[in-house]
């Protein structure tokens, strides 16, 4: 029942591309925002860390992604590859520091750190473009054979491509003992040096991690749009992508991926229909869904799910 | 460099008075609420409108302000935030942030996206000349005015019973709870009066911060850097990073433009390495 | 059909929004010619795509919603103006499945940069109603421009600034492609007539607090304050240059006319008074079109005054309606492109020309100086400038 739900999710994701032939563009970008909020999961809702700074892993993998390709070498595979090792470095330089103290310094300490590299980067217009963005990205085809093309079409299978494989690996993480080993912090951190786990190194070992797959979803962005913004690092990047996370669910793979589909798509139709109003009925959803209930729409679906057998 | 420290100063009394609210929400019920500066827009707005179209005179536009925030955080607080005590933490963001969305769209569905602006009574424009600085008038009603409610607020707590309750139920709201002191009631108080405040805040700072549809959103990170920065759990410590805020982001941008506001954010980052639980915050507080 | 459904209208729409399916198909309703019209009506810069969306829809209702023969429908997409990635994927999807003839809008320069690739794959023009860097043009050659450009209205003030005696300024701008070209022009035109330039300050683009800025440039006391930034952001900076008292320390206001933005112009009450700008319009502009225009446009929006934001919306649907109507209404990519090169016509703003070449637009620019007539503040005009080019990069 399960599997088959998975691969309906999976084969529903692939079929989209024929359903809605349009909206490549769009569902393009869904792919490579579900990869982000993926990535928020694995720290947030596997290993219990908070951040509101993510979009520093987001945005330092696109600059990396973008100033490859544009100072000459627009190979896409390479370029997420640099992506992921430079986030997940930069995730272990700075996981000490936030791994430090509570909640709540962690969220400023992480938000604080965003802040610093978006404006690290808005003042280094030599490098990134400063706030008129880095341009003149140009991309290789993918595999050397698919080149990005208008209708979004190689972006659209490229990104789900990429967030397939990563989410692959995601789940075979969060099954190993390593992954129990995270859930066991999330519960308790302070028995669990009792059962041998070493949580301080669990924990930056995530955090890495979660920072890789941030850049990967960062560099993904630069390589289909050909263009990277200040937008990339921002506080709201870091902010839509916990809101998406808490919004399917946490601390479950799909919960991530059905958040970030729905809130993009919302997004979307809503801001179409109301190009000036539809800030009104994103936040009356979301009000309404926290005062609704637990577990974000996993939650709910699961509830109804129940409701609906008894 | 007078002028520069005193500016530091009045920016920094405005943020606080704008941010104790948050700080007084986070520490009794450890609610996070993102959407605090909504209530200071709302009195931002309700200033800018009396002002402007009624010809109200301006300091009975604050006081409106102040009184509208407060019964919007009262009405708030008693339908919809109750219901959120006790949950997690993003839960509460979630929520909060829906409604800094929609209060957005409302202004900006009644009076338009655009910056609104007032113009001061004559006797609080124009800068005073002392020696060699001179300094902008109302920069010094701003510091008079918010170092009044500062000492007013240090006093309500230290000396009144509503101090020494809303003291005992930050501390430890369980056992004021079983010491029969109506927690919940005084949280609905404390939220109102720090609703209000962010009202008044908002309204004072129209002139000083501009005021359009995304002052919740662009104050967010400030607010949220004078509480954790402050601690959550005292008047004082939010003041004092609310000044040194305040001071650090003038300074920096008068001394180093280049740097931009890269000092507030080091500055930040390194305080809460140094002390997680706030500047002020006793070693073994919780 | 123009899509001109009352908000509250819209609002209940939206409430259905959630369910509603998401490819609306794409009716082909008897073939009207689709425009695509992307622009920030939410967040920081809202007020740009307020005006524009404004004049545009002014416009279709004066000259009738069928241009060149043809029924036009054009379609409000927000890019909340501080996001190019979504600029993009909105024109990569209105040209793919909206077909639409036209791009425009384009709040801030870099949401031009980074439409501007679909342009030129799509082979579809592009006129950019508002941002004003001068490399614009040259990111696509389907790129047309009906705003105007930094370094064609900084040079004049330039100029004037010199010619009134003036031999130190300090610069302020927003530090972004257009701020940074203003400062430079700026510098360029007052240095080489023997200006001195003390003290060059760049305010960031977001969230910007222009009191400590304007605290160094009284310390530093030069005779003038050049000033840039963007449409909104003026009233913001007249404020802190009356509190701070740069006015009583004999420091003269100067810029493009961005700071003194006819949009808040009323708003910013006394300190504006005096306040010496060069720009491509005024509100105040003497002419029976402009008259006729100003008039039009607070009729329907009650409480707003055209600024220069919705002027270049307007001359936008001139362009592609004279675009449209040379080619009968069937111009398409290229046809349509080389149909709008080299039109000229009478603007509210003043004679205009989009140059067959640099595609960028070539009008008079004017020196003006805020006063207050009838209890208001305008922008009044005293010096002209005829068809000036931008001077280019």
């Amino acid at each position: 029942m399960r599997l088959a739900l998975e691969a309906a999710f999976w084969l529903l994701a692939l079929a989209s591309h024929w359903l809605l032939p349009e909206q490549l563009p769009l569902l393009g970008q869904v792919w490579i925002v579900a990869l982000f909020v993926l990535s928020l999961d694995l720290l947030v809702g596997f290993a219990g860390v908070l951040t509101l700074g993510h979009a520093a892993f987001f945005g330092l993998g696109a600059y990396a992604a973008g100033i490859l390709a544009q100072q000459g070498w627009g190979e896409p595979l390479s370029g997420l590859l640099l992506a992921a090792l430079l986030a997940a470095l930069l995730g272990l330089v700075t996981a000490p520091l936030v791994l430090h103290g509570g909640d709540l310094p962690a969220l400023m300490v992480t938000l604080g750190l965003s802040l610093m590299l978006a404006e690290a980067a808005n003042k280094l217009p030599g490098i990134t473009g400063g706030a008129d963005g880095l341009l003149g990205v140009e991309m290789w085809p993918v595999l050397g054979l698919f080149r990005f093309d208008l209708f979004g079409r190689t972006a659209f299978f490229y990104a789900l491509a990429v967030l397939f494989l990563l989410f692959l690996l995601a789940r075979l993480i969060t099954a190993s003992p390593f992954g129990l080993a995270l859930r066991g912090i999330r519960g308790n951190a302070r028995r669990m040096p009792a059962l041998g786990t070493p949580v301080r190194a669990r924990l930056v070992a995530v955090y890495a991690l979660s920072a890789a797959y941030a850049g990967v979803a960062g560099a993904l962005l630069a390589q289909t749009t050909q263009f990277v913004s200040l937008d990339a690092l921002s506080f709201q990047r870091s902010a839509e992508g916990l809101l998406m996370l808490v919004l399917g669910g946490l601390g479950a793979l799909y919960g991530a991926l059905l958040g970030a589909v729905a809130f993009t798509l919302a997004h979307h139709i809503l801001s179409e229909m109301s190009p000036l109003f539809w800030q009104f009925w994103i936040g009356v959803a979301l009000v309404g869904l926290a005062l609704a209930g637990r577990g974000g729409l996993l939650g709910l679906g699961a509830l109804l799910l129940r409701r609906g057998r008894a | 460099m007078l002028t520069v420290l005193v500016d530091g100063i009045a920016s920094g009394m405005l943020l606080f008075v704008l941010a104790v609210g948050l700080s007084v929400t986070l520490g009794l019920m450890n609610f996070v609420n993102l959407a605090h500066g909504a209530f200071g827009m709302a009195g931002g707005y309700v200033c800018v409108v009396l002002l402007n179209r009624h010809g109200v005179p301006f300091v009975v536009c604050l006081l409106a302000a102040a009184l509208f925030a407060a019964l919007l955080g009262l009405l708030l607080e008693r339908v919809l935030y109750r219901r959120l005590y006790g949950r997690d933490h993003l839960d509460q963001v979630l929520f909060s942030i829906g409604l800094v969305f929609i209060a957005g769209a409302v202004v900006d569905w009644f009076l338009g996206a655009r910056q609104q602006l007032i113009t001061l009574p004559a006797w609080l424009s124009g800068r005073i000349e002392l020696g060699f600085v001179g300094i902008g008038v109302y920069r010094l009603f701003l510091i008079g005015l918010c170092g009044a409610i500062v000492l007013a607020l240090h006093l309500g707590l230290v000396r009144t019973r509503f101090g020494s309750r809303l003291r005992a139920a930050v501390d430890d709201a369980v056992v004021a709870r079983g010491l029969g002191i109506p927690v919940e009631r005084l949280f609905a108080v404390t939220f109102a009066l720090g609703s209000g405040l962010a009202g008044l805040g908002g309204a004072l700072g129209v002139e000083v911060l501009g005021l359009d549809p995304t002052f919740p959103l662009k104050y967010m990170v400030y607010f949220l850097i004078v509480v954790a920065v402050g601690g959550a759990n005292t008047v004082l410590g939010p003041f004092v990073a609310a000044l040194l805020l305040g001071v650090v982001d003038v300074a920096g941008k008068y001394y180093v433009p280049q740097l931009g506001a890269f000092a507030i954010y080091t500055a930040m980052v390194v305080l809460l390495i140094l002390r997680p639980q706030g500047l002020l915050a006793k070693a073994a507080a919780r | 059909m123009f899509r001109s459904v009352p908000r509250r209208a819209l609002l209940a729409a939206g409430a259905t929004g959630l369910v509603a399916p998401l490819a609306a198909p794409a009716i082909a309703q008897g073939a009207a010619i689709r425009i695509g019209l992307i622009l920030p009506m939410t967040g920081p810069f809202a007020s740009t795509g307020r005006q524009i969306d404004a004049a545009v829809k002014l416009y279709l209702r004066q000259n009738g919603d069928a241009l060149g023969g043809r029924r036009v429908e054009v379609l409000l997409r927000d890019d909340t103006g501080t996001a190019p990635e979504v600029t993009r994927r909105l024109a990569q999807e209105l040209v793919v499945r909206e077909r639409v003839r036209a791009l425009a809008g384009f709040g801030l320069t870099p949401l031009a940069f980074a439409a501007a690739p679909v342009a030129t794959e799509a082979k579809v023009p592009m006129v950019v109603m508002a941002a004003a860097t001068s490399v614009i043009v040259q990111r696509s050659p389907f790129i047309l421009r009906t705003s105007f450009t930094l370094p064609q209205v900084t040079a004049p003030i330039a100029e004037w600034a010199l010619k009134e005696g003036i031999r130190s300024a300090a610069t302020l701008v927003t530090d972004f492609a257009p701020g940074l070209d203003a400062e430079r022009v700026f510098k360029e035109r007052f240095a080489a007539g023997g200006g001195q330039v003390p003290l060059e300050l760049r305010t960031p683009l977001r969230n910007p607090d222009y009191a400590p800025f304007l605290q160094r440039v009284r310390d530093t006391k030069p005779q003038a304050l050049f000033i840039f930034v963007p449409s909104g952001e003026g009233a913001a900076v007249m404020k802190q240059f009356a509190e701070r008292g740069l006015a009583e320390a004999g420091i003269r206001l100067i810029g493009t006319g961005d700071v003194v933005d006819d949009d808040i112009l009323n708003d910013m009450g006394r300190p504006a008074l005096g306040a010496v700008t060069s720009h491509h319009y005024s509100a105040a502009h003497d002419s029976a079109e402009n008259k006729a225009y100003v008039a039009a446009f607070t009729a329907a929006n009650p409480g707003m005054r055209p600024n220069f934001m919705s002027v270049g919306g307007w001359d936008g649907m001139q362009l592609i309606a004279e675009g449209l109507k040379s080619t009968n209404g069937a111009g398409e990519g290229e046809a349509l492109l080389n149909a709008m090169k080299g039109k000229s016509w009478t603007s509210p703003r003043g004679p205009v020309t989009v140059d067959a070449n640099t595609r960028d637009i070539v009008q008079d620019v004017y020196i003006r100086r805020v006063e207050e007539r009838g209890g208001q503040l305008w922008n009044i005009e005293f010096d002209r400038l005829q068809a000036v080019r931008d001077p280019g990069t």
